[in-house]
């Protein structure tokens, strides 16, 4: 089966006004089988209104196990924060 | 839209099934807090890998797919998930067998819907065990070669309408009760696709329900029919939950890691003090001379079903092992000019468009 069904991502818009959610994988050999399969198995509720498909080897992901953490130049500027700044009192709409 | 096809019978007890559909919903609001919490975005430099997993199991937040975790939690995921698709794949045999015998349109398109719904749920969790590093063709080859296993209960036939009622009723209640903590299982993907699970079977349980309500009201044949059921599934249902405490092989390390939440027999006592109540609303009798209700403990005393049986079942020799081992590969080898159809289809589209790309 994976060897002539690849492996796909679902994402899934519940509704209008939401974005694309994964909610889970499937095995189809095309884009369009894809699509279907994903449709009956993840919105037989009408569980969304929307469907992406991605094949599962075209993601780059990030790896959580890199010692030196990947997402360690964010953590020293918390001035990207508002709640870094003072606001002196009576200040209004700021 | 679950549980909304049908109204629940008068009087039904509605916050039995409610009560564990609010526990799943709990368990996903605790899913979205836990990872609102932020923390673990990472192992500090200088921390040690399985003490960075056991800090994050420890906080009650999820074993993601790409995280370092120890050999044997994966390799417990992988058969505890594996046996546990290969259960619902199974599962849609006893029920498919009334599918063409539904007594009405109307049950005949639900019953439907609840075996597409069976499958749906193997899929799932073929799709969270792929997760852990093991292909779906494995996973298909270790159930078609018998070693892994599925759920003793499917190998019990299903000899009348009424069987379909108790199935929805007792096998599903069972398999709610089992299922609602593993909503909170410290695997994400498992967890993930648990609760989506739980949210379905719920329309199961309560399918089965009224299926049992309504014969249990009609004629004295009716009424004996769905008595019949109950009897026959009454303990197969309560050895679902495996074999006691004592004797359960895998349960302090599983427990340790928060894949499992309850021991067998505290679930085992849960499901009996259910259904005592929705047997009563039935107005069936739980075919067991001992159930009473003993005041010290605050739940029912009851007769454990017999595990040697089970025993015998889970090795291949209950009554219908090798009907439904039979039943699935012929299905698998049916079904393979399909996948080959579709693979050269999917083929020849792909070379067009390089054709049309050069």
């Amino acid at each position: 089966m994976t060897s002539h069904s690849p492996l796909w991502e679902v994402f899934v818009r519940a509704r209008r006004g939401l974005s694309h959610t994964h909610v889970g994988s499937l095995h189809a050999p095309d884009a369009e089988l894809a699509l279907r399969n994903a449709r009956d198995l993840y919105t037989r509720r009408q569980e969304g209104v929307s469907i992406w498909v991605v094949p599962a080897g075209a993601i780059t992901a990030s790896s959580p196990d890199e010692k030196d953490s990947f997402f360690d130049p964010a953590a020293d500027k918390v001035y990207r924060h508002p709640t870094f700044y003072e606001v002196p009192d009576g200040v209004a709409h700021l | 839209m679950y549980g909304n096809d049908f109204s629940a019978p008068n009087g039904a007890p509605d916050d039995a099934s409610g009560g564990l559909l609010g526990e799943v919903e709990a368990a996903e609001a605790e899913l979205r807090a836990a990872a609102a919490r932020g923390r673990c975005v990472g192992p500090a430099p200088d921390e040690d890998l399985a003490a960075y997993f056991t800090e994050v199991v420890d906080a009650e937040q999820k074993i993601e797919p790409r995280d370092w975790m120890p050999d044997a939690y994966r390799r417990t995921l992988i058969r505890q998930i594996a046996q546990h698709a290969h259960s619902e794949i199974i599962g849609m045999q006893p029920e498919g067998n009334w599918i063409s015998r539904a007594p009405s349109l109307k049950r005949k398109a639900i019953l439907l819907a609840k075996v597409q719904d069976e499958a749906g749920h193997g899929l799932y969790l073929y799709a969270a065990a792929e997760t852990l590093g093991i292909s779906r063709d494995e996973l298909v080859q270790l159930l078609l070669d018998g070693r892994q296993k599925y759920s003793s209960i499917f190998n019990y036939p299903t000899l009348s309408w009424a069987d379909v009622g108790a199935i929805g009723w007792l096998v599903d209640g069972a398999a709610i009760v089992n299922q609602v903590p593993l909503c909170r299982c410290s695997y994400g993907p498992y967890a993930r696709a648990m609760i989506r699970v739980c949210k379905e079977e719920s329309f199961h349980q309560r399918q089965g329900y009224e299926i049992l309500h309504t014969l249990a009201h009609g004629t004295p044949a009716q009424q004996a029919m769905a008595q019949d059921a109950v009897d026959r599934w009454w303990y197969p249902s309560l050895a679902m939950f495996g074999p006691p405490d004592g004797d359960s092989t895998h349960s302090a390390q599983s427990m340790a890691w928060k894949i499992k939440r309850f021991s067998n027999d505290d679930l085992r006592q849960r499901f009996v003090d259910m259904c005592v109540q929705q047997a009563g609303i039935l107005g069936l009798r739980i075919p067991d001379e001992d159930l009473r209700w003993n005041d010290e403990r605050q739940a029912y005393d009851y007769t454990q079903p017999d595990y040697d049986e089970l025993m015998q079942v889970i090795s291949g020799n209950g009554p219908c092992n090798r009907e439904r081992m039979a039943h699935r590969r012929a299905a698998h080898a049916d079904g393979n000019w399909v996948r080959e159809a579709a693979a050269a289809y999917a083929a020849k589209r792909a070379g067009q468009k390089e054709t049309v790309a050069a």
